[in-house]
């Protein structure tokens, strides 16, 4: 059944749906994202809907597995998919992003570009690839800083030292000319998070930042993220396909499969009373240090759904282990909507949440 | 560096001396191995064997190879005599060996055939350069459209026509036709004028083949920059894009570029045999043609050497460049 | 020729074909060649006549060429052209008379008062210099001077490159060591040649050599002043007793003569001397030149090797006007090594079954190719048939029942194997050994063809016992003549004598008796006209002997620019433009 979505304080809401052009209270408010990228085989819906909110000083995680749409969200949201697209077919893009109360997707993207950088900032994957080879570490920072400033190099370069040692970098003002291959990972990704933290964005995206590291590293640049977090007051978005990070960082998660969000609440309701299968495999397939390692880790079986001929009904049907159980009269042919299932937690599976409450407290979760 | 220098040119030295080697080998080897003699084609139709000899000896051609490779070598430090039938001919350093053919020291035949290749090649390059890197960027930002396409096909001809059809085409239409150029080549040191008129179709035609080819290059190199992680990540910073593509994307387009370019610069000093046959441009590779068809040991021998020089210079330069341009480069 | 709107149109026509085809119409007005000019005359105005007859002087003579001579010194420069060009510089005792075609031939006195004394057994030429004749520096030409040139070719190992006739006729011990190791003190230690006063010399032979006003007519025997003499580099700049001086020269790119304005017309009754300057530019690229020629850039080809192919069929249709077509006095021909086809029935199989026709159309057609030639004396030469045809080869079309005959007769009915060797630098010589192979198939005659280095000619084909052991039957050349008689023809070809073991010509190694004897007969004999009856003779014999299958004589594609005035091919020059008479207007 859909419940009818009601606004609320917390950090992540529902769309308010209001008139499509009411400005937000929220600080950022995705509604109805649509990123679609036409191609030779089709229309691939990378992202088909999509609608959360998040506010200042919180963390949103947003988890799902490689082509689910999770760093196509983050780059949407940074405006990335219209810049630079050279010969490339345009993506299309619908829906609303508000951010601090203001439309992006309508704006002009001179305004967005200038809005790049300084009020919402990105950290990418691979520190090695993303920062450029031939310039040092410290050039790039002032670079980023300069932009955004006008100021001359020297106070520029005092910034950035003082990011380098705010992040950890050992002797900041002598890495500040190293090159990014003369960095270690961790030091890299440090550096990164210099580089995006220097013009004191009120919104940070994490593309998944530790997904490179080393454990011991990751961990360090987790602990970072968090104090960093605390100390500049920015609303956080962070992608990953690793639960674990989620649960260190995040108070709301996002869970997506094939462009939807198949499941979005408060962080512990997700993890303690998951609603939607999917979200079961995922944490099925987490490895947990705080219990017993065993041979039960098992992956979600299939492979991701395609983005072209994405089923007409419940995307998750072909792998879903329960698709057998009985769903009172819903057609496999309709889609399940997202529907209140706890506080301010959201799940789009047909099944009845008697079941699935059943189902995760006696089958699934004694077994993780 | 410096170090890593003084190595590099010591082994240009070596590698030189063994290019002087092999090219007297071969010419040491030739008589004995076709039967001809190089001694001959400097005499006569009826000559007898006794000039013959004489020819011989004043070249030289007699002594054991280690000696004649130290008599060249030593010539170019300190001068060289050559003697024979009551007369002598002194070559003075830098003795690069006298051409008996054109009675002529040939280090005064390179000397007046350089500024001709160089004039010739380095207003090409600055030519094709300049085209086709801009020709491969804008077809590289245009990808897929009739821009693209009309200039990649434009290119496609420029690196498959033979020079020798282009260089005929465009006297054809800017000489006979269009009366704009007369090709015919004037010393800068005559007329500025006369030396861009003259070798205007040359560097268009020389341009034009290396163009087509920087232009697919470019092409290629910026594609793949464009795609890489930094240029995203300039991007996100908030960098308009005119600084993401004319500092981010072309530092790292140019770098492979300015590689290859200095190679081919290096090698068009000592080869642009053809274009300079086409328009009758006396540089290097006319010389070179001409020692060839001539024999003139010499000659070859000195073309060789002022080839094989500027191609490993060429190739130092770039080693050197590339450690600048590129920071993960280290010179050991 | 086409009107002027009609060339425009064909011009039109072939820009927009521009990208097709290289070699175009020079442009739509300028079809006569080259603008204001004398005017083009007509095909083949410059032959046998004067084109354009004029004594207007002043002006640049420019001529281009795709190759520089050899060498500029008078004693050793080899090529043809060279030997036309130098008379601007350099002046001999007697010399070819100005006049068009054969008339051309003759000798007549240049720097001497007539053509010699000669005493009644042909050992002794004596010849008085005229008054007046001087250096570019005004000093007096003596007969010293004239001494000390010719004894320049003895010094070989110095300067390299020259014919040696003087050498073989004056020393043909070699006594003589040339004048840079000659210990006299006046450097003129040279027995044959006595200089009793400045304005007398004396030649004395030690045999006699009917030909031997020939050879002083050639460069080699210009007088050079020791004290200008700068040996090995005199080839950069001779010191000129001609109407024209060096003024620059840059190998290979560039010769510029000025007037000499101490040269005398009246000393003078061969060079005109019209223009003012003679330049020359050397260009690497023979179709640009072409090009630039038809485009009136340049006057003359100095090569005069012919308009190339790439631009023959354009100036032939809408340039004929400036067209020449004369012969060059070369032949040629396939030859038959007697070593390796002994038989003379199985070599007149291969004369009577070539295909002249065929073998015309190989070289290049009637007229880039030059007329079908059914004997071996060019039609300049005296004593030359050019209607004497024993094997029937003018009708064109080959006789294969007398092949067939022949070779039965030589005990080969069903024909033979066999080798042509052939140069491989030479396309058009490559294409006359497939055409000839062709033929030969028909009766039988197998023949591999076999494309030797052409830079190494004197080594493989030179060499007797090569041309055995490669069995070679046949060998592709040509020949033309140092000096335009039989001696300088024929003798080096077929003369017994002149067999050698490395350098040979004589590839047929003919060693004919009756031939050698007749070769002495004619170089005792001081009368052109009665030498030639004897060449004649030889001439016959050697079609006797069915060694040689001659194929064209040569005939040439030259250029002459409306500029030009007083122009006419020279048979003496191999049919280039007698260059010391060309004018051109302003």
């Amino acid at each position: 059944m859909t419940d009818k979505l009601t606004k609320t304080g917390a950090a992540v809401g529902e769309p308010v749906d209001t008139g499509k052009s009411a400005p937000s209270e929220a600080f950022l408010d995705v509604r109805d994202l649509k990123i679609h990228f036409p191609t030779d085989d089709g229309l691939v819906k990378s992202v088909d809907g999509l609608s959360f909110q998040l506010e200042k000083g919180k963390t949103l995680g947003i988890v799902g597995e490689s082509g689910s749409g999770k760093s196509v969200t983050s780059l949407g949201i940074m405006g990335l998919h219209t810049v630079g697209q050279y010969g490339r077919q345009k993506a299309k893009i619908s829906g609303e992003i508000w951010l601090n109360g203001r439309e992006l997707l309508s704006a002009d993207p001179e305004e967005v570009r200038k809005m790049r950088g300084r009020e919402m900032a990105m950290i990418f994957q691979d520190p090695l690839s993303a920062m450029h080879p031939y310039y040092s570490v410290g050039n790039q920072i002032v670079e980023a800083y300069r932009i955004h400033h006008d100021v001359d190099k020297k106070t520029a370069k005092k910034r950035a030292v003082e990011l380098l040692d705010r992040v950890g970098i050992p002797e900041p003002a002598k890495r500040f000319d190293n090159y990014p291959h003369e960095f270690s990972g961790g030091m890299r990704q440090r550096a990164m998070i210099a580089m995006a933290l220097v013009n004191n964005p009120e919104l940070l995206i994490a593309d998944e930042p530790t997904t490179a590291l080393d454990v011991t590293v990751q961990a360090q640049i987790l602990d970072l993220m968090r104090d960093l977090q605390k100390e500049f007051g920015s609303a956080v978005v962070i992608i990953t396909h690793d639960l674990g990070v989620v649960a260190e960082l995040a108070d709301d998660i996002l869970v997506m499969y094939g462009g939807r969000c198949v499941e979005r609440g408060p962080a512990e309701s997700v993890f303690y009373e998951p609603q939607h299968p999917y979200t079961w495999g995922l944490l099925g397939s987490m490895p947990r240090i705080d219990r017993e390692q065993t041979d039960r880790l098992i992956p979600v079986k299939g492979n991701p759904p395609s983005l072209i001929n994405v089923p007409s009904g419940c995307a998750f049907n072909p792998r879903c282990p329960y698709a057998d159980v009985p769903k009172g009269g819903i057609t496999r042919t309709q889609r399940p909507e997202l529907a209140l299932v706890g506080e301010r937690h959201h799940s789009a599976c047909h099944m009845p949440q008697e079941e699935r409450t059943r189902i995760w407290t006696e089958e699934i979760a004694p077994k993780l | 560096m410096l170090a890593y220098i003084i190595r590099r040119l010591f082994a240009v030295v070596v590698m030189l001396l063994v290019v002087t080697l092999v090219t007297l080998s071969i010419f040491f080897l030739i008589p004995k191995m076709t039967g001809s003699d190089p001694a001959a084609m400097f005499v006569g139709k009826q000559a007898d064997p006794a000039s013959i000899e004489a020819v011989r000896q004043k070249l030289g051609l007699d002594e054991p190879l280690l000696v004649q490779f130290w008599h060249f070598v030593s010539g170019i430090f300190v001068g060289r005599d050559y003697t024979g039938g009551g007369d002598t001919i002194h070559c003075a350093a830098p003795c690069f060996g006298y051409s008996f053919r054109s009675e002529q020291d040939v280090w005064s035949m390179l000397i007046d055939a350089f500024p001709v290749t160089l004039s010739m090649v380095l207003g090409a390059a600055v030519l094709w350069l300049v085209l086709g890197v801009s020709t491969g960027v804008v077809s590289a930002l245009k990808r897929g459209t009739i821009v693209d396409r009309t200039a990649m096909i434009t290119a496609l001809a420029g690196v498959s026509l033979p020079i020798f059809f282009t260089a005929m085409l465009a006297m054809l239409v800017f000489r006979t036709q269009l009366k704009w150029v007369d090709a015919t080549y004037v010393p800068i040191t005559e007329s500025f004028g006369g030396w861009f008129g003259g070798l205007l179709l040359p560097w268009v035609t020389l341009a034009f083949l290396y163009a087509a080819m920087y232009a697919r290059l470019t092409r290629a190199t910026m594609l793949e920059v464009l795609g890489e992680d930094y240029i995203r990540t300039a991007r996100a910073k908030g960098l308009p894009e005119s600084v993401v593509l004319g500092k981010h994307a072309m530092r790292s387009t140019m770098t492979p570029i300015l590689t290859i370019f200095g190679m081919d610069l290096g090698a068009l000093v000592g080869g642009a045999i053809l274009t300079e046959t086409a328009f009758s441009l006396h540089g290097l590779g006319a010389l070179a043609i001409r020692g060839v068809s001539e024999r003139d040991l010499p000659l070859i021998l000195a073309v060789t050497l002022i080839t094989a020089t500027c191609v490993v210079v060429a190739n130092l330069i770039v080693d050197l460049l590339y450690a600048v341009i590129d920071p993960r480069v280290r010179l050991a | 020729m086409l009107k002027s709107s009609q060339r425009r149109i064909a011009a039109g026509a072939l820009l927009a074909a521009a990208t097709m085809v290289v070699t175009t119409a020079c442009g739509g007005g300028s079809g006569d060649g080259g603008g204001k000019g004398a005017g083009a005359p007509g095909f083949n105005a410059g032959v046998n006549k004067v084109a354009n007859v004029s004594d207007k002087k002043g002006g640049e003579l420019k001529f281009i060429g795709s190759q520089d001579a050899d060498f500029w010194d008078p004693q050793r420069g080899y090529y043809g052209f060279m030997w036309d060009f130098a008379r601007y510089y350099t002046r001999q005792l007697v010399t070819f008379k100005a006049a068009p075609g054969a008339a051309s031939t003759e000798l007549v006195p240049d720097l001497a008062t007539d053509t010699g004394k000669v005493s009644a057994d042909g050992l002794t030429y004596t010849f008085t210099l005229k008054d007046g004749v001087t250096w570019e520096d005004g000093k007096p030409i003596t007969s010293k001077d004239i001494k000390y040139g010719i004894e320049r070719v003895w010094a070989q190992d110095v300067l390299s490159g020259g014919p040696i006739y003087l050498q073989q006729v004056l020393d043909p011990k070699g006594e003589y060591k040339g004048p840079y190791k000659d210990t006299t003190t006046d450097k003129l230690g040279l027995k044959a040649i006595e200089t009793p006063d400045d304005k007398t010399i004396v030649f004395k032979l030690p045999a006699a050599n009917g030909d031997f006003l020939q050879m002083l007519a050639m460069p080699a025997a210009s007088p050079v002043r020791q004290d200008k003499d700068t040996k090995a580099k005199y080839t950069l700049k001779p010191f000129s007793s001609g109407p024209y001086k060096w003024q620059s020269y840059t190998p290979n790119k560039s010769l510029k003569l000025v007037r000499n304005d101490k040269w005398d017309a009246k000393t003078d009754n061969v060079r005109k001397a019209l223009p003012d300057t003679i330049s020359v530019a050397f260009t690497t690229n023979a179709d640009d030149m072409d090009n630039r020629l038809v485009e009136g850039e340049y006057d003359v080809d100095i090569n005069a090797t012919g308009i190339g192919s790439a631009a023959r069929q354009k100036v032939l249709q809408q340039h004929k006007g400036n067209v020449d077509n004369p012969q060059t006095g070369f032949i040629r021909y396939a030859v038959f090594p007697q070593t390796v086809i002994p038989n003379i029935e199985c070599r007149k199989a291969i004369i009577y079954a070539a295909d002249s026709k065929s073998l015309q159309t190989a070289r290049g057609g009637p007229q880039a190719g030059g007329d079908i030639a059914s004997n071996m004396l060019p039609p300049a030469i005296k004593g030359a048939d050019p209607k004497a045809d024993p094997y029937n080869k003018l009708g064109g079309a080959p006789d294969l029942a007398k092949a067939k005959e022949a070779l039965k007769k030589c005990g080969k009915p069903n024909g033979f194997k066999t080798t042509i060797a052939v140069r491989n630098n030479k396309k058009i010589e490559i294409a006359t050994a497939e055409s000839l192979q062709q033929s030969l198939k028909a009766v039988g005659i197998d023949a591999q063809i076999d494309q030797f280095d052409g830079a190494q000619t004197s080594g493989i084909i030179g060499s007797p016992k090569v041309v055995k052991d490669k069995g070679y039957g046949i060998i592709i050349m040509g020949w033309g003549a140092d000096f335009p008689t039989g001696q300088g023809f024929l003798q080096p070809l077929v003369d017994g004598r002149f067999i050698l073991q490395s350098g040979n010509n004589n590839f047929s190694e003919l060693n004919d008796k009756a031939i050698n004897g007749l070769f002495d007969k004619a170089l005792k004999e001081t009368d052109p006209d009665k030498a030639g009856e004897i060449y004649k003779q030889i001439n016959t014999k050697v079609s006797e002997a069915a060694v040689y299958l001659p194929f064209t004589h040569e005939k040439n594609i030259i250029w002459r620019s409306s500029r030009l005035t007083n122009v006419y091919t020279a048979d003496a020059y191999n049919g280039r433009y007698d260059y010391a008479s060309l004018g051109v207007v302003k």
